[in-house]
C-alpha cells in the first residue's frame, strides 16, 4: 500500500505539489483539468512537446511549469 | 478617384495591410478586448505568456478564443522578463503553445519602475532566439547604434520606444526615431508610449513602418472609439509621410492670391 513517502513531490508553477508515483506529464495535465486546453509544459526548464507529454514520466523534485496565453502588450 | 498605392508592410516574409499592431492587456473583459481589436483593424496582435492559474475553472474563457490564431497573426511577447534566459524560455514556451509559431516580440526589461529595455540582455536573448530559428521583433531603446546592432544580428523588426511603456507620453525623441528609420532596412515600429491618435500619426509621419500600442486603446474612456481613432491615425500618418510634407517657413505665405484684391 502506498504511503505518503512514496508520493512524488513536484514544484508546479512555483508551488509544492504532490502526485502519485508513476504518472506522466499527460496524466498531470489531465489531473489539473487542462487536457485539450491551449497550454505549454516545461519540465526542469526544458519544453515538453504536446506529442511527448504521454511518454514523459515525472520524477521527484521536478520543476514543472504550465503556462497559457493572457492579455498583454 | 485615383487609387493610392503603398509598398507592402512585410514582417518576416508575410505582407500585412494594417500597420497598426495592438496588445491585449488591461481591457475590462474579453468581450471588450475582442471588440476593440476588431475595431482597430489590427492583423498582428500581441499577448503575454503566464503560469496557468491551477485553481481556475477549466471551462473559463481563454484569450486565444477571443483572438483566434485563425483570424490574427499572434505575437507572443516576453513582457515581464528581466533576463535573457527568462525571455528565451518564454519564447520557447510560446512556440510550443502555438504549435511551432516562430514570430515573437522580444522585450527584456531593466526594472519595474521604468520598464526600460535592458539592451545588454536584449542583445543576448536575440542572439539565442535567432540561432534557434525565431523571427524576432525586438523592443529596444531609441538608441540608433543598438538598433543597428539588432538589425545586423537578424531581427525582423526594430521597435524603439516612444516613451515609457504605459506612460502615454508619446514620442519623446522623434529625432532618434527618425535616425533609426533612415538607417534601417527592416521595418521600424514605435512600440511604447503612444497616448493618443496624434502620437500614432507622428510615428508614421516620421517614416515608421508601423505602430504597436496597447494602453492607449485599453485605458481610453471609450476603447472602441479610440481603436477606430488609432486605425485612422496610422493610415493618415502613413499617407502624410508618403505625400511628403510641405517645407516649414519662417513667415506667412498667403493661400489666396494678392492680385485682384478689391483694396488693391
Amino acid at each position: 500500500m502506498p504511503t505518503f513517502n512514496e508520493s512524488i513531490q513536484l514544484t508546479l508553477n512555483g508551488e509544492p505539489y504532490a502526485i502519485a508515483p508513476g504518472l506522466t506529464a499527460a496524466d498531470l495535465v489531465d489531473q489539473l483539468g487542462l487536457s485539450g486546453r491551449r497550454i505549454a509544459v516545461e519540465i526542469n526548464e526544458q519544453i515538453v512537446p504536446k506529442s511527448q507529454l504521454a511518454t514523459t514520466p515525472l520524477a521527484d523534485s521536478d520543476q514543472v511549469e504550465v503556462v497559457h496565453a493572457i492579455g498583454g502588450g | 478617384m485615383t487609387q493610392l498605392t503603398d509598398t507592402p508592410f512585410t514582417i518576416a516574409g508575410h505582407d500585412f495591410s494594417s500597420r497598426l499592431l495592438v496588445g491585449t492587456g488591461k481591457y475590462k473583459d474579453f468581450t471588450e478586448t475582442g471588440a476593440a481589436i476588431a475595431q482597430s483593424g489590427a492583423e498582428i496582435v500581441t499577448f503575454a505568456v503566464r503560469r496557468t492559474n491551477l485553481g481556475q475553472d477549466a471551462d473559463s474563457p481563454n484569450l486565444l478564443d477571443v483572438i483566434s490564431p485563425k483570424r490574427y497573426t499572434l505575437l507572443p511577447n516576453t513582457a515581464g522578463c528581466y533576463t535573457a534566459k527568462d525571455a528565451v524560455r518564454t519564447c520557447r514556451l510560446a512556440r510550443e503553445l502555438l504549435d511551432g509559431h516562430k514570430l515573437v516580440k522580444l522585450e527584456v526589461l531593466g526594472d519595474d519602475h521604468t520598464l526600460y529595455p535592458n539592451v545588454v540582455e536584449t542583445l543576448k536573448a536575440a542572439e539565442t532566439l535567432l540561432a534557434d530559428g525565431f523571427d524576432v521583433m525586438v523592443y529596444t531603446s531609441d538608441d540608433p547604434i543598438v538598433a543597428r546592432e539588432l538589425e545586423a544580428m537578424g531581427c525582423c523588426a526594430i521597435m524603439p520606444l516612444g516613451s515609457l511603456i504605459g506612460s502615454g507620453h508619446g514620442i519623446q525623441n522623434p529625432h532618434n526615431v527618425r535616425l533609426i528609420v533612415e538607417q534601417s532596412s527592416v521595418p521600424v515600429l514605435v512600440d511604447a508610449g503612444i497616448g493618443t491618435a496624434s502620437d500614432a500619426a507622428m510615428a508614421m509621419e516620421l517614416g515608421c513602418d508601423g505602430v504597436l500600442l496597447n494602453t492607449a486603446i485599453a485605458h481610453a474612456q471609450d476603447p472602441l472609439r479610440m481603436a477606430n481613432a488609432m486605425k485612422l491615425a496610422v493610415k493618415a500618418g502613413r499617407d502624410a509621410f508618403l505625400a511628403g510634407r510641405m517645407p516649414r517657413r519662417q513667415s506667412a505665405d498667403p493661400s489666396s492670391p494678392f492680385a485682384g484684391r478689391i483694396n488693391g
